[in-house]
């Protein structure tokens, strides 16, 4: 079995203790436990320049470089992969400026930063899991004045959340909306769960492990305490229910998990795999076989049979 | 018997700002008062005031000074000083007003507007529709006309839909401006065969008929507007 | 309803003043409006008809002077003395607003029905099929085709933006609704049709009305009582049909004869 995991490294000469000088990471773990006291709330932080781009997780790597110590284990997913460059550069990003260990493995990683994805495995008491959010504010696209969304988060009037999700409704027939599905956080603030599809909504409520969200280019942290109350909007007669697929995973055989579609060839092959790399790596290694394992890319399975 | 209406010392002049501030005084000093049944002919050439006296009465027109009391049920309320909105109920439920036009919105059908006059005045749905079929009928506008709207009536039938409309509530105080004026001897016969039963019914009437043959079947008195000219400054 | 003569009055305004610095918006305004009323503010532009609007709406803050209102409860409280979060509620509930500008009174790209739903939702409603319902409803009270329910307004013209309006505001059965203009820019025949809707729906409901225009015909059809202003003051006020056939302040004599006969 592969492991990633990498040794304990000094991190490179120049650099402060995960990139970050210590100024600012009081600064945004102020914006952190202000965020956890009031759950939901969108708390503004002074947002700096990262080594990155915008929209490359520079709210998420901020948040993450503010809560490491020597001893965390970090993992990185991107779209549930801990492959992608996105994922991989973060990785690297910090062991080469915290000297931390990462991992792949969900149940090893003390912090986990993700964007789009919550890990199949569930999640601990004592982990954290940081969310990369593009834009946070989830009444954006129907009142484009942060003035109005602010005195409406701070009255509490949220009926323009229910527009959104009732034209959705009158639209297709049902609530379209897949992903970056709103959520009410502890009977209180709507919030925007980052574009995670709305599969993983369940997993936010009441989760045993501490979620953290970060939007660099908006300048907001979130966060949701563990065990807190999570509830997806819906309507009386149209209830909340999550994406289900019709096949197990084609080379893990998992169900009940979140599938990603893989165009196989120009021909019109293709197949559902796990989203999440790492529990399907697992899944593999404990002996379960997809129906389709045999003819899956080498780059879905790692390159090997895991036998 | 008390008086339904009694005008005690009515005074208007109007001021016309935009030509010189000239003061044209209409009447001055009009004491008169109208008992349940009766009913009062203003008199006096055109110009005497006579149409703008029933606009006073009405609210329409202010009144400079004097007092003009309508009786509603217990109380007396007088229009030169009343709020708009006691003037309004006063409208709905004491005292309707019969000018000689229709003014009307239009795209309503006449039977509708007569109804609908019905019920503002407090008859239900079902007796002012009824009562609508039944004063159009007598007033001899043709049934085919009934969904129509009356903007393209002749002018006799407009005015005839105007009397139903004016006269089909049970207002216990009616104001006549010429009902009469331009319609034919048959239906002046109706008018005032319409205005024997509102006497009979107790109405208290101030009315304007410029035909003297009408005047004196439906007179109970006649009011002489010129004796309250207004004198010369 | 207009005959309940013993009741307080819905609003009371009593020596309204806005200055904007040295400028005055409008000054000492006070009136009284009472259920199943409809009062017309008129004058020309800049008469201080439209800050009047705005300080009884609560969009404008006022120099001096009161409003007060009756709130469903019955209790009269002085709006001033609301908290934010109750001044809002009221805004979307127990009152209305329909403006002259439909973009500014519409969500332009939310459908018809989801526009008359919003003051639902705002409320608490959460069933989809009864909101919708009450949408096809009100659709229907404004003589819009129920067909139309899935349209954006964008798609609407001029004088049915307006109805949707309407719709989007009486759909939680307020008392008090302001009208700002609401019919002008519109074709005539369109304009006659909006204003026959909204003298029926006022009437029907008994609602209270407060419309800023600047059209006499207007004021005359719609309107009970009329205010005129004039440099920011009341210069007249009465009965619409008295101070229409009767007019005493010069202005109103020069607005009254300025126009053909309505």
């Amino acid at each position: 079995m592969m492991t990633r995991a990498s040794t304990d490294a000094a991190p490179e000469a120049g650099y402060n203790f995960a990139y970050l000088d210590e100024q600012t990471k009081r600064m945004i773990r102020r914006a952190i436990l202000k965020a956890i006291a009031i759950p939901g709330y969108q708390v503004p932080f002074a947002s700096r320049e990262m080594p990155m781009p915008y929209g490359w997780g520079t709210g998420g790597v901020q948040v993450t470089a503010s809560i490491l110590g020597g001893d965390d284990i970090l993992k990185v997913i991107d779209q549930g992969s801990d492959d992608t460059t996105n994922a991989v550069s973060i990785r690297k990003f910090f062991e080469r400026t915290a000297g931390i260990r990462t991992t792949t493995h969900t149940r090893e990683a003390t912090v986990i930063q993700t964007r789009h994805r919550i890990p199949e495995e569930t999640l601990q008491e004592g982990q954290v899991i940081v969310y990369q959010v593009p834009i946070p504010e989830p009444l954006r696209f129907l009142e484009p004045r942060e003035t109005e969304t602010r005195k409406l988060h701070a009255l509490a009037e949220y009926g323009l959340m229910h527009v959104k999700l009732y034209e959705d409704i009158a639209r297709h027939g049902h609530i379209a909306t897949t992903y970056a599905y709103p959520v009410e956080v502890a009977g209180r603030y709507i919030m925007d769960p980052s574009p995670t599809p709305k599969f993983d909504n369940p997993k936010m409520h009441r989760m045993a492990a501490l979620q953290l969200f970060g939007a660099g280019r908006e300048k907001r942290i979130y966060a949701v305490p563990p065990y807190t109350e999570v509830r997806s909007l819906d309507f009386e007669d149209h209830p909340f229910h999550i994406q289900t697929f019709k096949d197990p995973c084609a080379i893990c055989a998992a169900t009940g998990v979140y599938l990603d579609e893989v165009i196989m060839d120009d021909r019109g092959g293709r197949m559902f795999v796990c989203s999440d790399s790492d529990f399907c790596e697992e899944r593999r290694a404990c002996g379960h076989r997809g129906s389709m394992l045999a003819e899956a890319p080498a780059a879905l399975t790692g390159g090997n049979t895991h036998a | 018997m008390q008086p339904l209406v009694q005008l005690d010392g009515v005074s208007k002049a109007f001021i016309l700002h935009l030509h010189e501030g000239v003061r044209l005084d209409v009447v001055s000093g009009v004491t008169f008062a109208v008992a349940p049944g009766e009913c009062v002919v203003l008199g006096g050439p055109s110009g005497a005031g006579k149409s703008s006296l029933l606009k006073i009465v009405y609210g329409n027109y202010s009144c400079d000074s004097g007092r003009i009391w309508i009786r509603d049920g217990e109380e007396r309320i007088d229009v030169a000083n009343a709020e708009p909105r006691r003037i309004l109920d006063l409208r709905r439920h004491v005292m309707g007003y019969v000018s000689q036009f229709l003014r009307v919105i239009p795209r309503v059908g006449a039977l509708e507007i007569v109804a609908a006059a019905g019920r503002e005045g407090g008859l239900d749905p079902q007796s002012a529709q009824e009562r609508a079929q039944e004063y159009l009928s007598l007033l001899n506008v043709p049934e085919r006309l009934w969904a129509l709207p009356p903007a393209t009536f002749s002018g006799g039938e407009q005015q005839r839909v105007n009397i139903a409309r004016g006269l089909i509530a049970d207002r216990p105080v009616l104001l006549l401006d010429e009902p009469t004026a331009s319609l034919d001897a048959r239906n002046r016969a109706v008018v005032v065969e319409l205005i024997e039963r509102k006497k009979k019914a107790g109405v208290a009437i101030v009315g304007i008929f410029h035909d003297e043959d009408v005047r004196d079947r439906v007179a109970t008195h006649v009011v002489d507007v010129t004796h309250f000219a207004a004198k010369a400054a | 309803m207009l005959n309940d003569l013993s009741q307080a009055p819905l609003l009371s305004v009593r020596n309204l003043t806005k200055h904007y610095g040295e400028r005055l918006g409008c000054a000492d305004v006070s009136f009284d409006i009472y259920e199943g009323e409809v009062l017309a503010v008129v004058g020309e532009s800049g008469s201080g008809k439209s800050t009047l609007l705005g300080l009884l709406a609560t969009e404008l803050e006022a120099s001096a002077g009161s409003v007060r209102y009756r709130m469903r409860d019955g209790v009269t409280r002085d709006m001033a003395s609301l908290t934010e979060a109750e001044r809002r509620l009221l805004l979307r509930t127990d009152w209305g607003f329909v403006r002259q500008d439909s973009t500014q009174g519409l969500r332009m790209s939310v459908s018809a029905g989801g526009n008359i739903g919003e003051r639902l939702m705002a409320v608490g409603a959460r069933h989809y099929g009864k909101i919708r319902g009450q949408a096809l409803d009100w659709l229907e009270r404004v003589e819009i085709d129920r067909g139309r329910i899935d349209d954006i307004p964008k798609a609407f013209s001029g004088g049915m933006r307006q109805r949707l309006q309407i719709a989007r505001n009486l759909v939680t059965h307020p008392r008090l609704v302001f009208m700002d203009e609401p019919t002008s820019g519109l074709d005539v025949s369109v304009q006659a049709r909006l204003l026959d809707l909204i003298r029926s729906l006022v009437s029907e409901l008994g609602l209270a009305v407060i419309i800023v225009t600047h059209d006499l015909a207007v004021a005359r059809l719609l309107s009970h009582r009329i205010m005129v202003m004039k440099g920011g003051r009341v210069i007249e006020a009465g009965l619409t049909d008295r101070v229409l056939d009767d007019p005493h302040a010069p202005y109103t004599q020069l607005l009254v004869s300025s126009v053909l006969a309505a």
